[in-house]
């Protein structure tokens, strides 16, 4: 993993200081609110439903133990106890007092993280596959590229002030498992003809109110000339970007604007410029970087999957993943038991999985996009050791990928911004599936929630979809189907009128049935809807 | 009836404000207010208090309780989340 340094340490430091005397001047009143907001957003800091909410950035959701263990105790010792796992591959809490934040600030720099960039019109926390650097599946890791770009787009003066907040997503697979297509840029590594490493460069994807898929600019970028790249798309979205209104200022509304062949010639010719300068990543740096990035060796214990407990099996088929490095397994935590807050951890499941990842994970751990935690390095041998370990910390749910793997936003219990509830909502379907079954019988499925047009609970992109809606002051929730978050990405289409909470179990269940009733061959959910239409899901949803 | 909400700025939680002009966690401690217009005096002076409070605005009460469009939003800020925490589905 990557360790700060010098520069990292006083930069991060500065920025807490240099915070706690804001904090001092607004609670004295030297600060009016005005003045205040922009300074506490740009240290992560919003005021929700019922308390602030302070949003840490987990670097490419990427963590160590020991960094795990301050979540927890930030959990217990400033929060209620508990810290909620975003899309954003970041953690969130709910409760803290903002007089307490500048400790908090204080005690992640002390572990080498921050919430700087967490908010704002600036490039966001890159994200990338939970899965990077133990897929098997991978041409390379695509962390260090991740690092380079943190490193690039921290702090950085000219992209501070974007017309709108901006979002990198890194994978180095055929298999996207970081959505890059619904990304401002996305980057798939990959390499060329004669084996060097580049990128395929797409851009102008995003969710929201105007759901977008990226457009590819470029099929192969090479490596070292990634930032001189990416500078390049900045700068073109920075100058020309809207900022007269807030809802067409994403990127993906330019590149729609100005199409995107005409826009994909911008970024070249600025590229043409930037290209063989100051931004070309040396050799020596690409190497430094690589090397906080290094697999772990073979692993010669046995393990006999057969000799284990059914329970372990069941649980093993949803969470353990192929590993790069023979001997080895990556472990999926679900935070989705059914019937439970998508995404929450309590301080002590936070301090278990942090301990599980020192004894038996080489002290890594990751944070997906579908809100769960992945241990990426354990020995396959060591499996059963964890497995115990995760069950006597209430981590075991072997749903990982079913569709009651809900990924929901906090929606209306907790954001200020939403039009409904999202959480009850997952908890009620969750409960639903699991108990008819039909959550095991409809195997990888889809199905995310948010509270409002923002999606940050990536609705769109799900199989199944649910966005709430209000309608005169009442809770309605719109159903959207064939969404896909994968290399396969779609945005998913609404089906009719919305539904009341009430209403929304039974018509995912609904949903569910029909797609069972009319997949062929272990069809995808979204290939048995391309194959047999809207229709048949909409006539049973609304037949009730 | 209308009462004024906002949330207290040291550590963000939702109050309300009583008629002696302080704050309060509970909303039947609120001063409650027959329009807009009675309100409005007061609303300018809570807006004037930016050491004490954070964004105060005036909300619906019906019956002791929220009530008005904004009846589900302002029964979660009164009441806290309607979902179970994590904490307590574990317990
Ligand atoms: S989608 Fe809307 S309700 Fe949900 S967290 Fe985002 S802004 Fe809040």
């Amino acid at each position: 993993m990557y360790q700060y340094d010098e520069i990292d340490e006083t930069l991060v430091r500065e920025r807490v200081a240099e915070f706690r005397d804001q904090v001092k001047r607004r609670i004295t009143g030297e600060l009016s609110e005005d003045a205040f907001k922009p300074l506490r957003l740009q240290n992560g800091v919003y005021l929700q439903l019922h308390a602030y909410m302070l949003r840490v950035a987990i670097p490419y959701g990427t963590l160590s133990a020991d960094q795990m263990q301050a979540l927890g105790e930030i959990a217990r010792d400033y929060d209620r106890g508990y810290g909620h796992f975003t899309t954003r591959q970041n953690i969130q809490y709910n409760w803290p007092r903002l007089v307490d934040i500048p400790d908090i600030l204080d005690k992640l720099a002390g572990v080498g993280m921050h919430a700087i960039q967490t908010s704002g019109n600036c490039v966001r926390n890159t994200t990338t596959d939970p899965y990077a650097g133990a897929a098997a599946d991978e041409v390379a890791d695509p962390r260090p590229w991740c690092e380079l770009i943190r490193q690039w787009s921290t702090f950085h003066p000219e992209f501070s002030f974007l017309p709108r907040k901006f979002k990198i997503a890194v994978v180095a697979s055929k298999a996207d498992r970081a959505a890059i297509q619904v990304h401002d840029i996305g980057l798939r590594l990959k390499t060329n003809a004669a084996g060097a490493l580049g990128f395929e460069v797409f851009a102008g994807g995003g969710q929201g109110r105007t759901p977008r898929l990226a457009v590819k600019l470029n099929d192969y970028v090479i490596a070292e000339d990634l930032l001189a790249y990416i500078t390049a798309i900045l700068r073109v979205y920075n100058l020309a970007g809207r900022r007269d209104n807030k809802y067409k200022a994403r990127i993906k509304i330019l590149v729609e604007e100005t199409g995107p062949e005409a826009f994909t010639a911008e970024v070249e010719a600025e590229f043409a410029k930037l290209q063989g300068g100051d931004l070309t990543l040396p050799a020596e740096e690409i190497a430094r970087v690589s090397n906080f990035f290094t697999p772990p060796p073979v692993e010669t214990r046995g393990f006999d999957l057969k000799a284990q407990s059914q329970a372990f099996q069941i649980w093993a088929e949803r969470s353990v993943k192929a590993h790069k490095t023979e001997g080895w397994a990556s472990v999926l935590i679900s935070l989705k038991p059914v019937g439970k807050v998508p995404g929450d951890a309590t301080a002590e499941q936070i301090f278990a999985m942090a301990e599980i990842a020192r004894q038996y994970g080489l002290n890594e751990l990751r944070v997906t996009k579908e809100q769960n935690i992945v241990l990426p390095h354990i020995p396959q041998a060591d499996l059963p050791a964890v497995y115990e370990a995760l069950r006597a910390a209430n981590l075991h749910a072997d749903n990982g990928g079913l569709v009651t793997d809900i990924i929901s936003c906090p929606g209306l219990d907790y954001c200020n911004l939403a039009n409904a509830r999202s959480i009850p909502i997952a908890q009620a379907i969750s409960n639903r599936l699991s108990e008819t079954g039909l959550d095991r019988e409809a195997g990888e499925l889809t199905l995310n929630i948010s509270g409002c047009i923002n999606a940050c609970g990536h609705h769109h992109i799900a199989n199944i979809g649910l966005l709430g809606v209000d309608k005169r002051g009442e809770e309605f929730y719109q159903l959207t189907l064939g969404g896909a978050a994968n290399e396969n990405a779609a945005i998913g289409r609404i089906v009719g009128p919305g539904l009341s909470g009430e209403q929304v179990p039974q018509a995912i269940e609904d949903v569910v049935r029909t797609f069972i009733a009319h997949r062929q061959d272990g069809e995808s959910f979204n290939t048995t809807l391309a194959r047999i239409g809207l229709d048949p899901f909409k006539e049973a949803v609304y037949a009730h | 009836m209308l009462a004024i909400t906002a949330n207290r700025l040291d550590d963000g939680r939702v109050v309300y404000r009583t008629p002696l002009g302080a704050w309060s966690a509970h909303l039947s401690e609120a001063e409650l207010f027959e329009t807009a217009a009675a309100a409005e005096d007061v609303l300018k002076l809570a807006l004037s208090e930016e050491g004490v409070v954070v964004d105060p605005y005036t909300m619906d009460v019906e019956a002791g309780v929220p009530g008005g469009k904004k009846r589900i939003r302002e029964t979660i800020r009164n009441t806290g989340p309607s979902a179970s925490t994590v904490l307590e589905l574990n317990a």
